[in-house]
């Protein structure tokens, strides 16, 4: 158990880092030593590893790739990189097969004491780890040069841990470099015998990852936990870490644990009146039966829609929320941590995080080291709506397939109504004598009729795949704001797109005849198109399809020539047709977007150059929402407008 | 009365004949002479490591001598293991359970000790056998059986084809009726111990190893216990041939220090202090009265005794003396409790650094009353490092995701190895030759053609570099993978490294084991550099020869060391989910087929007969009779209306 004696090391080191800031050497050299000298003193083993800052670029090859390719060996100077220091303890009894890894990012240009913090309860930790005799797992700690942002640290050092370099010129040039040469002083550590090595350092396979924060200003009245899970493309870790981080955190700690929440919605007054009416209804449910206890209060309802909508959100972006995301490039579970204290300035408060972090920390470790078995394979497909509570995947699956089952229903009686009436038209014009000849004729181009429908549809789909290839062009302009960059992007488009449509496109070269159904059987290709990219996008990142189908499901169910509904002129076609108005407007992505940005955020900040730098990290993430963007969303919208705007 | 007693004297009969044989057999030996005596031999070695650890290192050995008239019987020998020679016809085995990792970067890589000692986590079983070559299988998989059974391990798991292979020449006992086999998950706990101990002619009841506490021993950082026999040809026909038998169990232990010293700097520097009741909370009172020798040793190794001298010459000159290697031994600059009986210094012909010295306590000389607790008080803080193998090998693995991934060896050069290097440097073509040994179980499908090597960081042609490789790839189900190799490697040489690609394979359902599922294991890889010996060369002397710990050390081995076992995360099904499955269906089917034959077999109107039946008992006899015979009357005019009709 975490005890005094390692908090008081904890705090030492604080204090030394703090100080150390205040003579800030110019790359922050100093702290690194200062943890590195720490570390050795435990009797760990240390090592640097350095790291260059690889720029984000869009490789339109490289989407899915895994992450090791996509490297491009670049010059680097001196000024651009990383150290990363790593200390490493071995397990006394264990075999060495399986690591765990504890990450506390830290920038050593312009720590604040939050970062200070999270190092200290680190060591503390790592030196009661560095103690025991229960390990079987070996212990890797390893603090992130964050001056690169904390997930590039990161992700650097999992890429030389995984899939390291054995032939590289750019190390070589590294070790010129004057500042790192000095770390290497530190040597022997004549107590305890441990040696620091600048070569890379491994320990067997990661078993689970804690990415460990703190934040200093915080305006909390309790000491509270946030935890972030969300990896790339809406990836999840295992349930069961959050549910160990959770468990030890309240029950053990009495701390406050909490996960991202969309505080607009906590606000909003539907919503409390949509959870007063659950409340009354579980009540009326539990006078009925007592046994019936579905019931929940209209705040827990609140609060419980908050925090799905939040993390429907952060899956759909397919962004990570943390450093922890690199961790699940490679299948390793990890969650990073926030620790936010109450607010409070005196040092008795480190020394009160510290041991309640440090012994959470060590509650956590100590439990994933006693693992003989991996993470159960079935709890990564969830939506969390409370730190303790989530929704299964089989049970959210079942909401989106009703979502989406309509769409090939109508999309087979579109396109059977289409064909029949095609053909009925035909025989009905065609003179008796002739009727003979041509039937066989027209049934045979009735059926295949789909086929130019299918072209449209297909060629459209195309233009997709080009509007997202064209960002691509556009980050080889230098210097270009995102307004401009998204302007030309939208004028590209539009280019691309008026040539593709005069080229190929030109309106139906078909018997003019069928026209008028024409417009079924386009919605009828349209719909089933959608219904596949749907599908495929559910299984890649089920978020965004979800998100995707809430929007576009009613567009394309919807979506009906304006002159008909004009012709008719009936209340029902007119509300129709104002129906297909506004969802034509906010399904359209950029659209969306900003009605979104605008509802959370309030339309001020809202500008055209905000889309640009969205779409921009989506790309740079690798995110799959952003293909389903560009070649499932954009192609539907403007099939849906070429419905809508049908002449017929 | 009579049955009652017949046991009795059956069991007097075959014991008094047990006697008889072995006092035929004693006397049978006495006649032959000396020479051809069974022996037992006990030594303790103790080093103390650089990072505040010590080691102990315990050495027995039996031997029984080549002979005709023991026939089968010993009076020291453990019998089941010269059955087990005999039976299975072994001319050399090692069997070694492991717990912990060898370190070698601080614990040394060079000394005897390590190069033997060391041994991968789990078990290691080898054996050569002398038996024709279709017959080697099948004496391997009854030895693993017999082994099994002998140490209570799952040893057995090595009969299956897929666990065990056979090195051609990059084991160092090569030859080609080598079986080799690891268990690297296999646990190793008190219940190993007790049957090795079981060998021993005093057991842990006298002797050194006495010393064998079990709390103490488990405690410590690495725990190797081991057995090594050798069957020396018979001459002739029908003749039992000798077998030495060497046990040995190297422990690494943490001296107690008090945590509160630490906190004194100058304290903190010294290295801890240590007796054996310190770290084996036992002494040793007096000899296995059985053991022709009793010894405990204290090794010095050459980089301690290179920076003792050191320190010992600053002083020497900061108080204008002379310096003689006599004045160092008997003044060093820490205190031991007994006197040393004998001083061995090394021979050093090839390593500059310095020689390692060897301080002999003969425990002859202590009793039940006088206990012998060896203990060691430094008196000045030393720093050293402990001499290591030329190139500090380490494998692990790359690439994620569970379809492909790559196995990496990574070899660096040891800055201490310049020293040896040094030598042989002004040789334009010097090389330094690297045996590589691997096994790769089958469900790790490696594709050799990918092996890369880079020298330098710099990607090398196989050839250059490869002399020699010796592949025999894994069938599925059937055989691992073996991949032997020799590496010619510049002597200036940084780093190397060979990657080699494999693709993850499929289980079947009933492949996995039914343990948690924790992933795969690689067992290590073998990596021996046959141009260096780890050997101690002491003195020729009468003593040396006659202690088998130091005769082993001076056996020129080559140096050898292991590397990580491996885990690879392999798919996995989900296991419970075709058991929910099961359960659920069985639950519905049950209630399905239950109320449906429950359905289907009442007979409603017979239950209502029954019933009635019932209530027409409850009313009596008299009104049963009644009724009984108005049903014949009924019955005999039902007749009587048939037959009119």
């Amino acid at each position: 158990m975490l005890a005094n004696q390692h908090v008081l090391e904890g705090n030492r080191l604080v204090n030394d880092l703090t100080s150390s800031n205040l003579k800030s050497s110019e790359t922050g050299i100093e702290s690194q030593r200062i943890i590195a000298r720490y570390m050795l003193d435990l009797g760990a083993e240390a090592s640097i590893h350095k790291f260059h800052r690889q720029l984000n670029h869009f490789h339109p090859l490289h989407f899915f790739s895994s992450p090791d390719s996509g490297i491009i060996e670049e010059n680097y100077s001196c000024s651009s990189y990383g150290i990363n220091t790593v200390g490493i303890i071995r397990a006394p009894r264990g075999d060495g097969k399986e690591a765990i890894v504890l990450v506390t990012p830290y920038n050593a240009l312009k720590s604040g004491l939050g970062e200070a913090l999270s190092i200290g309860i680190a060591y503390s930790v790592f030196s009661l780890l560095s103690q025991v005799t229960w390990l079987a797992k070996d212990i890797i700690w390893l603090v992130a040069d964050s001056r690169y942002g904390e997930y590039a640290a990161v992700s650097a050092w999992l890429r030389d841990y995984q899939t390291p370099k054995f032939s590289s010129l750019s190390t070589l040039d590294a070790e010129m470099c004057p500042d790192i040469d000095n770390l290497y002083d530190l040597k022997v550590n004549s107590i305890t015998g441990s040696k620091f090595s600048s070569s890379f350092k491994r320990a067997g396979t990661m078993a689970a990852a804690l990415v460990l924060k703190v934040r200093n200003k915080s305006d909390q009245f309790e000491d509270t936990i946030s935890i972030y899970a969300e990896a790339s493309n809406g990836q999840m870790p295992n349930l069961d870490l959050i549910n160990v981080v959770n468990y030890l955190a309240v029950h053990r700690q009495g701390l406050h644990v909490k996960v991202e929440k969309l505080w607009s919605l906590l606000n909003s007054s539907w919503l409390k009146i949509l959870g007063e009416i659950f409340e009354s209804l579980g009540k009326v449910a539990k006078s009925l039966n007592p046994k019936w206890k579905f019931g929940i209060t209209a705040t827990e309802y609140v609060e419980g829609t908050a925090t799905l909508a939040s993390s429907l959100y952060y899956q759909a972006l397919g962004l990570p929320t943390g450093p922890h995301g690199a961790f699940r490039d490679y299948q390793i579970d990890a969650i990073t941590l926030e620790i936010l204290p109450k607010f409070s300035s005196d040092k008795v408060r480190h020394s009160d995080i510290l041991l309640r972090g440090g012994r959470l920390i060590e509650g956590v470790i100590r439990s994933v080291n006693n693992l003989l078995e991996k993470f159960h394979q079935s709890f990564f497909l969830y939506l969390l709506t409370s730190p303790s509570k989530f929704v299964s995947v089989g049970v959210y699956m079942i909401a989106f397939a009703l979502l989406i089952a309509p769409l090939p229903i109508v999309a087979a009686s579109l396109y059977v109504d289409a064909s029949s009436l095609g053909n009925c038209s035909k025989s009905d014009k065609s003179t008796p004598s002739a009727s003979l000849d041509t039937d066989e004729h027209s049934i045979t181009i009735g059926s295949w009729m789909w086929l130019n429908s299918a072209k449209l549809v297909f060629l459209v789909h195309l233009w997709g795949a080009i509007v997202s290839l064209i960002p691509y062009v556009i980050c080889q302009i230098p210097d270009c704001t995102p307004t401009t960059s998204f302007m030309i992007w939208v004028l590209l488009s539009m280019l691309s797109f008026l040539t593709l449509y005069s080229v190929l496109a030109s309106p139906l070269s078909c018997a003019k005849a069928s026209q008028e159904k024409e417009w079924a059987l386009v919605k009828s290709v349209t719909i089933s198109s959608v219904f596949i990219g749907l599908g495929l996008m559910s299984v890649i990142n089920f978020a965004t399809a979800e998100i995707g189908a809430l929007l576009m499901v009613p567009m394309c169910l919807l979506a009906r020539p304006l002159k008909l509904d004009v012709r008719a002129g009936t209340l029902r076609s007119f509300s129709r047709m104002i129906g297909n108005l506004v969802l034509g407007l906010i399904a359209f992505p950029p659209a969306a977007f900003f009605l979104l940005k605008g509802m959370l955020d309030g339309f001020g900040s809202v500008n055209v150059g905000a889309f640009w730098i969205w779409v921009e990290s989506l790309w740079a993430w690798n995110s799959a929402t952003y293909l389903f963007i560009g070649m499932v969303h954009l192609p539907c919208w403007v099939l849906c407008i070429h419905i809508l705007l049908h002449t017929c | 009365m009579a049955l009652l007693q017949r046991p009795f004297f059956v069991l007097l009969l075959v014991l008094t004949h047990q006697f008889m044989q072995y006092w035929i057999a004693f006397g049978s030996v006495n006649e032959e002479g000396q020479k051809q005596e069974e022996e037992f031999n006990e030594e303790l070695l103790l080093k103390p490591l650089p990072d505040r650890k010590v080691l102990a290192h315990f050495h027995f050995q039996s031997s029984a001598p080549p002979s005709t008239s023991n026939g089968r019987h010993h009076h020291i020998f453990p019998k089941a293991i010269s059955q087990l020679v005999q039976k299975f016809r072994v001319k050399e085995m090692e069997l070694s359970f492991t717990q912990g990792r060898w370190n070698y970067e601080s614990w040394g890589g060079f000394d005897p000790i390590p190069s033997s000692n060391a041994k991968p986590p789990g078990v290691e079983l080898w054996a050569v056998f002398d038996v024709p070559q279709h017959q080697i299988d099948a004496s391997w998989q009854n030895l693993t059986h017999t082994l099994s059974g002998l140490f209570c391990a799952s040893i057995n798991f090595l009969e299956s084809t897929t666990t065990y292979s056979a090195p051609e020449w990059s084991f160092p006992p090569a030859s080609g009726n080598l079986r080799y086999g690891t268990l690297p998950r296999e646990a190793v706990c008190t219940e190993n111990l007790t049957p090795w101990l079981k060998l021993l002619p005093c057991r842990d009841k006298a002797g050194i190893a006495v010393l064998l506490d079990r709390p103490s021993i488990y405690r410590g950082f690495y725990h190797s216990q081991r057995l090594h026999l050798t069957s020396t040809g018979s001459g002739s026909e029908g003749m039992v041939s000798g077998i030495i038998l060497e046990q040995t169990l190297t422990v690494v232990l943490q001296p107690n220090s008090q945590r509160a010293g630490m906190a004194y700097a100058s304290e903190r520097h010294i290295q801890p202090s240590w007796s054996l009741t310190s770290i084996f909370g036992k002494q040793v009172s007096g000899t296995c009265v059985l053991a022709k020798s009793s010894n405990v040793y204290l090794l010095l190794d050459r980089g301690l005794v290179a920076e003792l001298e050191h320190l010992h010459k600053e002083n020497e000159k900061s108080a204008e003396n002379g310096f003689t290697s006599q004045n160092f031994w008997t003044k060093p600059s820490f205190e031991l409790s007994a006197d040393p009986d004998r001083i061995f210094i090394e021979e050093n012909s090839l390593h500059s650094k310095g020689s390692s010295v060897l301080y002999k306590f003969q425990v002859e000389k202590y009793s039940e009353s006088e206990p012998f607790d060896l203990s060691l008080t430094w008196k000045i803080p030393v720093v050293w490092l402990s001499q290591q193998a030329p190139l500090h090998a380490s494998r692990f693995l790359m690439g994620s995701g569970n379809e492909r991934g790559a196995i990496a060896i990574s070899l660096k050069s040891t800055q201490l190895s310049e020293g040896f290097m040094g030598a042989n440097a002004d040789d334009e073509r010097c090389d330094l030759q690297v045996n590589v040994f691997q096994v790769v179980p089958w469900y790790v499908k490696v594709y050799f053609h990918s092996l890369q090597v880079f020298v330098n960081q710099q990607p090398k042609a196989i050839s250059d570099i490869i002399e020699k490789i010796h592949v025999s790839p894994s069938k599925d189900k059937v055989s691992p993978g073996v991949m032997e190799m020799v590496l010619k490697l510049p002597c200036k040489v940084n780093s190397a490294a060979l990657t080699i690609e494999f693709d993850k394979g499929f289980l079947h359902i009933d492949e996995y084991p039914p343990d948690a599922n924790q992933g795969f294991d690689i067992p290590s890889a073998i990596i021996s550099f046959p141009n260096f010996h780890a050997s101690m060369i002491f003195l020729k002397d009468d003593s040396v020869n006659k202690s088998p710990l130091l005769s082993k050390f001076q056996e020129k081995s080559p140096v050898m060391s292991y590397t990580e076992a491996l885990l690879v995360p392999l798919t996995t099904p989900d296991f419970s989910m075709p058991y929910n499955v099961i359960t659920i269906t069985c639950t519905v089917f049950a209630l399905y087929f239950g109320s449906l034959l429950n359905v289907l077999r009442r007979r409603v109107a017979e239950e209502e007969r029954f019933l009635k039946e019932k209530a027409a008992k409850k009313t009596g006899r008299l009104s049963l009779l009644l009724s009984k015979l108005s049903a014949k009357l009924r019955g005999a005019w039902n007749e009587g209306s048939l037959r009119v009709s």
